[in-house]
């Protein structure tokens, strides 16, 4: 009996009707993949890419020394030298954040006590040179610099929910 | 004292449930810390009074209507003492709060972040949200000086730091003004903090207002590795940590052992890791060819000193800085004495050996550093010992104290903080004369030593000389210590001589201070032309420190030392180097100097960079090892001397460690114990008289070896501002000289420039020029005469 349907619905061609339905169903329906890199996909605010650090809108540089994101990162990624700036203040005289060696945690973020290293939601980046992975404090800098506007809107859509 | 404790019944209480038997008149603290309860504090601290101002340990007792600070009640039989009951925490908590009140939340950028005790308590016991919305009180801040950085405003008012002066340091350099939110901690009229102690109210410091300036901002207490070591400066030989950051010391913080420094160092053990990074460090083996210096490798440099050693065939000298390791210093008589060099000698201050016979195995305090405290007499003999050794000074401060007789024969009156009983000050010279008339006072009618005669022949003694005589007669714990200007006399064998003689004569003990870190060390390592290591006495004695230099050898070989300011007659040690054949340097440092006289410079480690001993000033062997690698190409001093012993192909320096090195020394000495006691018959004085004023000379503090003359922050001190010529007002007066004035200071031909401090400290006809600093470097000898002129 088995045998018999079978033999008719392969007649009838019935599962390539089923199959083509599906593609069918498939082909008008919203797609799922994207043109990267024409297009992306959209992230959260809490995404954790590319680090920057931040400045006060006076320009001072918010990072004070204080060394937290270095105790707490959990891969050793961190290496900070501090010093007394001429104006008294506790500043860096080193910030280096080794990205081979980060693994994207955001440790450092929640233990700033000043938000100054935050982790952007960037993620295309490329190092084309040994020792280009070693963020400097001016790097770092730069880029809090150039995505500041950024920055601060993420912070703001997530402050509500810390 | 404890003694006294003992004998009587303990007193029975319960402290949470556990019975503890506490000893009577104890505070409930003590007992809880012995039995390892732990109450939260902040004034309290046991090298100091009791304060209860900070409220912080409130506990709760049975029968008791409030709350007790622990720190301030008694125990009492069958109290009930509860630390964690819900009242003794509600009333913890409300002390944290208050405090909390005024405390700036700045913890990320303050230096004690990571290790504030307030911080860590606040954890247990703070509020998660303040209460408290109305302004805090800032408070502006003074600057106390190049040691101690201050941010008032962090204060909470515990006093340590203002009882560490009155009853650690002896003089009350910070205080309380003002009450309630108005109260403030400061010097009062707003200047520095200097004394050498002062360093120590960091660490009692429990929040972040007292804090090491030269440290400020530079790292964080978790990130660094601790390493112990000892402290390379004074013969007391302090426990200390280094903290080590990537391969650099950051701080030095003190080490407790209650039998050498208890809980403290002075500030220039504290500070002085700030001279390693100095910038004339020396990080290349150099070599001078053709009057060039040029940088080279090590196998060049070594090669170039075997060669430059040999070929003198034995004619050279060898002096060592008496702050090398012991292991140092034994390889360097190991490889002089095996290449026929028998000059050896550490005792670069010393100006009279007629004694070296006579000498102990080593310089030997004669007890412990802790029965110095119990001391009833004591009788020191030419010391500025606040300045030349801090804590052993702390020490005889707390025997005067407790009621013991301190007394003192200077050429100079100094300061000293505490009662003095009697002080005998005399010119320089006069100090034989005085001491023998204290020992003919002493004597009484029985009949002076042989030896000595000549020198008690004339003597009558004063009302003060009676007393000193008269204080060492009676009395059962006593002593009679000699100190560095003791040691630095023309006539020290004569002053040893009668010194010893009252020791005898008045059952004192008799002990020596010396100089450096490591003069014991260096006695028992052979690094002495009289001794050979593990105190043997040398059958071939060289010459001596000075002698060495006034009967010029053809080489020299150098370690640690900067002969222009650390010989007794630098001018003649200078001019011996520089007519030397060849001189080979093994040094931390460069100088103008050494690229002069010098042919071979080996860069050696300095302190935190070596492994090694010292022996301290009661014997006690201290090992440690390395904190950081040495700077640059620089090795330490042991292993540049053993591939030196190598290299000449002496047997016996197959060392694989420092360690190795000891062990073999520490056969060698065995369980040789010192005796002080003297046998001599005395060499017959003959000082020649010297023309015009007397030069004195005094190490100044933070001018005794080449690491602190070259650390910036207590180079910043009053203490090390020295560059003066001390006259008595009387002097002055006579050459129509005004304080500040400059003068024309002269010997043979050599002359300085200097401005002159009236000081009524000196006596007339004596002239204190300080040694040791770059302005006399290479002048005359400690003691010498000179020609005063006042400049138009």
């Amino acid at each position: 009996m088995n045998a018999v349907r079978s033999w008719i619905k392969s007649l009838l061609l019935v599962e390539l009707f089923q199959g083509l339905a599906l593609t069918g169903k498939l082909f008008f329906a919203r797609k799922v993949t994207i043109r990267y890199p024409e297009e992306h996909t959209p992230k959260s605010p809490r995404y954790r890419g590319l680090h920057a650090q931040r400045r006060y809108a006076n320009g001072e540089e918010r990072c004070i020394a204080c060394k937290l994101c270095e105790a707490v990162c959990p891969a050793l990624a961190i290496t900070i030298d501090s010093e007394q700036r001429e104006d008294g203040t506790r500043r860096t005289t080193r910030y280096d954040i080794d990205l081979f060696k980060c693994i994207y945690c955001g440790f450092c973020e929640e233990a700033c006590p000043v938000d100054a290293i935050v982790e952007t939601s960037i993620t295309e980046f490329h190092f084309e040179k040994r020792g280009e992975q070693i963020m400097t404090k001016e790097k770092l800098l730069s880029i809090g610099d150039k995505y500041e506007a950024q920055i601060a809107a993420e912070r703001a859509a997530d402050a509500p929910y810390r | 004292m404890a003694n006294t404790h003992m004998a009587e019944p303990p007193v029975n209480i319960e402290i949470d449930g556990k019975p503890i038997k506490a000893r009577k008149g104890e505070m409930i603290m003590q007992a809880a810390d012995r039995e390892g309860v732990y109450i939260p504090r902040f004034c309290y601290h046991e090298k100091l009074s009791v304060a209860a101002n900070c409220r912080m340990c409130l506990i709760e007792a049975e029968k008791a209507p409030k709350p007790l600070p622990a720190c301030a009640t008694p125990v009492t039989e069958g109290m009930k003492v509860f630390t964690r009951s819900p009242k003794a925490i509600a009333a913890q908590r409300a002390s944290m709060e208050f405090l909390l009140i005024n405390h700036p939340l700045d913890c990320p950028i303050c230096d004690q972040g990571g290790e504030c005790e307030l911080q860590d308590l606040a954890m247990g016991y703070g509020r998660d949200i303040a209460r408290f919305s109305e302004r805090k009180r800032v408070i502006q801040d003074e600057n106390i000086g190049p040691l101690i950085s201050t941010c008032m405003t962090r204060c909470i008012y515990c006093t340590r730091c203002v009882r560490f002066g009155q009853e650690i340091a002896g003089i009350q350099e910070l205080g309380d003004t003002g009450r309630g939110e108005h109260s403030r901690i400061g010097t009062y009229i707003g200047r520095s903090v200097d004394h050498e102690l002062s360093g120590n109210v960091i660490d009692l410091c429990p929040v972040g207002a007292l804090n090491s300036k030269p440290f400020k901002m530079h790292g964080r207490g978790w990130e660094m590795t601790q390493t112990a070591g000892v402290s390379p400066h004074d013969c007391v030989g302090s426990n200390l940590y280094g903290h080590v950051l990537r391969g650099k010391v950051m701080r030095v913080i003190p080490r407790p052992n209650e039998a050498v420094n208890e809980i403290w160092i002075s500030d220039r053990d504290r500070f002085s890791y700030t001279g390693i990074t100095s910038n004339d460090r020396l990080e290349h083996p150099m070599l001078k060819q053709d009057g060039r210096w040029r940088e080279t490798d090590w196998e060049t440099a070594l090669a170039a000193a075997v060669n430059a050693l040999r070929s003198v065939h034995g004619d050279a000298g060898v002096l060592a800085s008496p702050s090398s390791t012991t292991e140092e210093l034994y390889l360097l008589q190991k490889l002089a004495r095996g290449l026929g060099i028998h000059s050896i000698d550490t005792r670069l201050r010393q100006a009279d050996f007629r004694d070296d016979e006579f000498e102990p195995v080593y310089p030997w305090l004669g007890q412990s550093l802790e029965d110095l405290e119990k001391l009833n007499s004591v009788f020191v003999i030419g010391s500025n010992l606040r300045k030349e050794v801090p804590l052993l000074a702390h020490r005889l401060r707390k025997a005067a104290l407790q009621g013991g007789a301190v007394m003192f024969l200077n050429p100079r009156r100094y300061e000293s903080l505490y009662p003095v009983a009697t002080e005998i000050n005399v010119a320089s010279l006069d100090m034989t004369a005085a001491l023998a008339a204290v020992l003919k006072a002493a004597l009484g009618r029985k009949t002076a030593p042989t030896h000595l005669k000549d020198l008690l022949k004339d003597q009558e003694p004063s009302a003060p000389q009676l007393r000193v005589a008269e204080q060492l007669l009676k009395g059962e714990r006593k002593a009679i210590l000699l100190g560095h200007l003791a040691l630095q006399h023309p006539q020290y064998a004569d002053l040893r001589a009668l010194a010893a003689a009252l020791a005898e004569v008045s059952g004192a003990q008799l002990g020596y201070i010396s100089e450096g870190a490591n003069s014991a060390g260096a006695w028992l390592a052979g690094a002495v032309p009289q001794r050979l290591a593990g105190g043997k006495r040398a059958a071939l004695k060289g010459l001596d420190a000075r002698a060495m230099f006034v009967e010029a050898r053809r080489a020299y070989l150098l370690m640690g030392v900067e002969p222009e300011l650390d010989c007794w007659d630098s001018a003649s040690a200078l001019q011996a180097l520089n007519n030397a054949s060849v001189v080979v340097v093994i040094t931390p440092f460069i100088t103008d100097a050494m690229k002069h006289y010098a042919s071979v410079l080996l860069p050696s480690g300095t302190f935190g960079e070596t492994s090694g001993t010292y022996v301290n000033v009661e014997g006690h062997w201290q090992h440690f090892t390395g904190m950081t690698k040495p700077m640059g190409e620089s090795r330490p001093g042991w292993k540049i001397l053993r591939v030196l012993g190598n290299l000449c192909g002496l047997a016996g320096f197959e060392y694989l460690s420092s360690e190795e090195v000891g062990e073999e020394l520490r056969k060698a000495v065995g369980d040789l114990k010192p005796d002080n006691s003297f046998t001599a018959t005395r060499i017959v004085a003959s000082v020649a008289p010297l023309k015009g004023f007397q030069r004195v000379a005094e190490v100044p503090l933070y001018s005794a070896d080449m690491l602190v003359r070259r650390a910036p922050p207590l180079q910043e001190t009053r203490d090390a501002d020295t560059g003066w010529v001390r006259l008595c007002p009387a002097d002055a007066k006579k050459l129509g000289l005004a304080e500040g004035e400059r003068i024309r200071v002269s010997h043979d031909d050599a002359s300085l420039i200097l401005p002159v401090k009236c000081d009524d400290s000196v006596a007339a006809g004596n002239v204190w020029l300080a040694a040791g600093i770059r302005e006399t470097a290479g002048f005359a000898p400690f003691h010498s005469g000179l020609e005063l002129e006042k400049i138009r």
